[in-house]
């Protein structure tokens, strides 16, 4: 007869298999399709890189890491910090930061509309919400575009209304790209939080209020732990992609307002460097990966508590 | 559930069995976006019975990257001119001896002894034109035939001008305009010109591909190519294209044959079909750019041939120049002073 | 004692106004491309007339057709996959206490998500490039695969979300009634779940629809999607006949969601 000790050892040791199977399909595509390649990509941060793009081959150096931070003036050749690196590493984590506080700030309240609306409309109102997402990006880009530029809609209706006497250059700028991320993103903040909302028990707010709470406690006590998850899971959705956008800024900000993303492509592209930008994505995805790490530990170790309520 | 999966397993298998197309001959064609008369491939697929595949590309740098990474599936592409020898170098490209051709009496013979493909060994021309300032003359009256227009724009330009981000034609002229030679590697001279595109990018909009702006009125003014102005001008009349008299370089499309394509003798033929001057101005008609084949201007459409974009007036006939290819450590500078402006 | 004067426990104030404003947002572009569609003048400037000639002309071209098409197989084939592995991969990450693993399977999930497009395009690039050469398959085979990885994490996240939420009572009164594990995920594990993962598959079908920098790299000749298209034809601008092609697309898209969440209802 086998112990109780044995039956709880083969238990644990079944559920261990079991956890490690489920997950393996999941794993495998992306150890094929993503984390491998990316392997490459770090060896050739360390690679020199080619005449005319890629590299040469088993040929090491340094450059590319160095030229994050340094940079030799082409003409007179003094080394200086590379401001311009900074400069847009700086507008990439302000724009993807702000765009994560604008759907945030404008995702909750419409994701706890539709949870609170009847379980037949809501759905209606998810259909909505996603139809300008069956869209491609690029038409919904330049349709923005086209709503933004000088004799756009939006300068039109101002210089109707008599708000404005000349039109407001609008297009090509900053706020360009964050209208744009913000719409972009926008669903991918709205579908998780939505998602932990309904799960709400509108109960439990209404004895909050019938317990003499105001509207601002009920929100925070009760509301807006139950969305907590959906929330994170949404910054982290919205955050982390637009760090690395590439259309948006390339088609709204004209060229001219580079993020992350379009470096890193013009390093693959036009200034024919490589390594610089293997070591430029191995450099984000570091950051970003220090970021997730902490928000695992702190996730797996609130989790446990949640349920069962 | 069971349904559930079901229809899940159908749609799946409906999904990968789809799009297998049987075609006696085939040819996938690496181009330019927008850049291919779809009646070009039409006649061609009739005339030879060949299912033509079209795939585009927005850069010299991403054709390469894509083709040299191998596994591609072209058999045609069609690089600039200052990309060519650098394709040749890496032994991408097949030599197809389009100057064996039965069509090749057609071409130009200007175009015969270019110094990129000299003897036309490997390549046939598709489009060629010129690089320059393009401006909406009913907001700026003056001289537009320099490239101050964009490197030193008068005030009512400022903010309206658009310069197209193409590295090679963008330092060409501004080399040009501050008295250097193409290839220099003289820092004086390329301090200048460094100095110059930096004091001038705050001054500009964009630098971005697309003329349709001009339609729009969000552009006064652009650095971009002869053939994209004649088609801003179609839409507004006020539109002029100008030829620097600092210096300008020419640009030409060619096209050549992939060493591994998997059908190189229906690419031969095709390099063939395009010297055919009807054909070609096919081409012409579609992208609005000249050709390089002679004759085939009576069949290019009302208003094109006679352009002023397209024909270099006779006094800027000597600043028209190719770009030859550097040296790779010139090359490297150059890529380093545009990087440095493109932040 | 005070009474309270009745107000609606289910609104906050302020918050209908602001979705309000939001769905507006959302519809001005697409209205604004939809309504290009119907222009009859081939510019931006300005209303001329409705025509239904653009279509005419983008349902001829079979370059869009076949670039449509192509979008619709990738992103059914690679959102089905990501969905159903990532509802795999959700329950085994979730709602556990730590053990050995988890967090570097968290973070090998959704390392799609951290990785910018471009950079994973070029590696991808470069490894197909050298099995195509090996194997000579250049089929959608790399599409397919490439599209599900990226797909996973969107799968997972809203699902995961859902999970964490949910109340474990339920399933351990199923399992008190002697229901084995694959029952209980069945019964009642996953009718509860059904909403996260509805959320997930939308996503990623989204996602895999608008990719355009991934599959741009790795498609070989004859390969195009939508977004890759439009990318090429990009030196000139958005002509008529594209937008009439997203707005096909659109209706048809919608057409499809809606057929779904018919069904769904009816088995609600």
């Amino acid at each position: 007869m086998p112990t109780v000790e044995q039956v709880g050892k083969l238990r644990v040791r079944r559920e261990f298999r079991r956890r490690w199977l489920l997950s393996a399909p999941a794993l495998l595509t992306i150890l094929l399709a993503a984390v491998g390649p990316l392997a490459i990509v770090f060896l050739f941060s360390f690679m020199e890189k080619g005449d005319y793009g890629d590299v040469k081959y088993w040929h090491f150096s340094t450059d590319g890491w160095l030229s994050l931070i340094f940079e030799r003036d082409p003409i007179d050749d003094t080394l200086g910090l590379a401001s311009a690196n900074v400069q847009i590493i700086w507008r990439s984590i302000k724009l993807s930061f702000l765009t994560t506080i604008f759907t945030a700030a404008l995702g909750f309240p419409t994701a706890y509309v539709i949870a609170t609306r009847s379980v037949r409309s809501r759905n209606t109102w998810l259909f909505l919400i996603t139809i300008p997402f069956w869209t491609n990006l690029l038409i919904r880009t330049f349709a923005i575009q086209d709503l933004i530029r000088n004799e756009g809609l939006i300068n039109l209706t101002l210089r109707k209304l008599g708000l404005i006497d000349a039109p407001l250059q609008l297009l090509f700028t900053d706020g360009a790209v964050l209208a744009g991320l913000t719409y972009v993103y926008f669903p991918l903040m709205v579908l998780p939080i939505y998602a932990s909302l309904e799960k709400l028990d509108m109960r439990l707010v209404e004895a909050g209020y019938d317990l003499y709470a105001s509207r601002l406690q009920v929100l925070r006590h009760i509301i807006l732990p139950h969305a907590a998850p959906g929330l994170i899971a949404g910054s982290i959705l919205v955050f982390i992609p637009s760090i690395g956008a590439y259309v948006t800024p390339r088609v709204l900000g004209g060229g001219k307002n580079m993020m992350l993303g379009n470096l890193i492509e013009q390093q693959f592209g036009q200034a024919r460097d490589w390594p610089f930008g293997s070591a430029l994505s191995i450099a984000l995805l570091v950051v970003v990966t220090l970021a997730l790490l902490v928000y695992v530990r702190n996730a797996s170790r609130g989790s446990g508590s949640h349920h069962g309520r | 559930m069971t349904w559930k999966l079901k229809t899940l397993i159908a749609a799946l298998a409906l999904c990968s069995g789809a799009g297998a197309a049987q075609a006696d001959g085939e040819l996938h064609i690496y181009n330019w976006g927008n850049y291919t008369s779809p009646d070009l491939i039409k006649k061609f697929e009739k005339t030879y019975n060949v299912k033509v595949t079209l795939t585009d590309y927005d850069s010299n740098d991403t054709a390469l990257a894509k083709v040299r990474a191998g596994g591609h599936g072209f058999d045609i592409v069609v690089p600039s001119a200052n990309f060519i020898p650098i394709w040749v170098k890496e032994g991408l490209l097949l030599e197809s001896r389009p100057d064996q051709m039965e069509n090749f009496k057609n071409m130009d013979p200007r175009w015969v002894d270019v110094p990129w493909d000299p003897g036309r060994h490997y390549s046939v021309p598709w489009q060629w034109g010129t690089s320059g300032p393009v401006v909406d003359t009913a907001i700026y009256k003056g001289d537009i035939n320099t490239s101050a227009i964009w490197l030193d724009p008068p005030a009512e330009l400022v903010g309206k001008i658009d310069v197209v981000p193409e590295m090679n034609d963008v330092m060409y002229s501004a080399i040009k305009y501050v008295g250097g030679k193409w290839c220099t590697d003289d820092k004086a001279v390329l301090k200048k010109a460094r100095d110059t595109l930096k004091a001038a990018k705050p001054k500009w909009l964009a630098m971005d591909y697309g003329i349709e702006k001009f339609d729009t009125h969000d552009y006064a003014a652009a650095f971009y190519y002869n053939g994209a102005a004649f088609r801003a001008r179609e839409v507004t009349p006020t539109v002029r294209f100008g030829f620097p008299k600092e210096g300008f370089a020419l640009f030409m499309d060619s096209v050549a044959v992939l060493k591994d394509a998997k059908n190189p003798e229906n690419a031969k033929l095709f390099q063939n079909f395009i010297m055919d001057p009807e054909n070609a101005a096919l081409i012409s008609n579609f992208a609005t750019y000249a050709n390089g084949i002679k004759g085939s201007e009576k069949f290019m459409r009302a208003g094109l041939k006679d352009a002023p974009e397209l024909n270099i007036p006779a006094e800027f006939a000597a600043v028209a120049e190719w770009q030859e290819i550097c040296n790779p450590e010139v090359n490297e500078l150059y890529t380093k002073i545009w990087k440095d402006l493109l932040k | 004692m005070a009474v309270r004067a009745p107000f609606s426990v289910r609104n906050q104030p302020g918050f209908v106004a602001i979705a309000a404003i939001c769905m507006f947002a959302l519809y001005l572009p697409i209205c604004t491309y939809v309504s290009y569609a119907f222009n009859s003048s081939g510019t931006g400037n300005g209303w001329e007339g409705f025509t239904l000639k653009w279509f005419g002309i983008a349902w001829q071209n079979r370059e869009i057709q076949d670039a449509a098409w192509r979008s619709l197989q990738i992103a059914v084939v690679a959102a089905t996959a990501a969905t159903i592995m990532a509802t795999l991969a959700a329950v085994a990450t979730t709602r556990t206490a730590p053990y050995r693993g988890l967090t570097l399977k968290y973070v090998l999930i959704n390392q799609p998500l951290i990785v910018p497009e471009i950079v994973t395009a070029v590696a991808l690039l470069i490894f197909f490039a050298r099995i195509k050469v090996w194997t000579d398959y250049s089929g959608m085979g790399y599409l397919f695969i490439a599209h599900t990885a990226f797909c996973i994490p969107f799968a997972y996240l809203p699902i995961r979300a859902r999970l964490e939420g949910m109340d474990l009572t339920l399933e351990t009164a199923a399992s008190d009634l002697y229901a084995n594990g694959w029952q209980t995920f069945r019964e009642v594990t996953l009718p509860l779940l059904w909403p996260g993962i509805i959320a997930g598959y939308m996503l990623a079908f989204v996602i895999s629809l608008d990719d355009v920098v991934i599959t741009d790299f790795i498609k070989s000749g004859g390969q195009d999607t939508l977004p890759t298209f439009m990318l090429g034809q990009i030196r000139r601008s958005i002509s008529p006949e594209l937008n009439a092609a997203a707005t096909g697309f659109l209706a048809l898209s919608v057409l499809a969601v809606t057929v779904f969440y018919l069904i769904n209802r009816k088995r609600n």
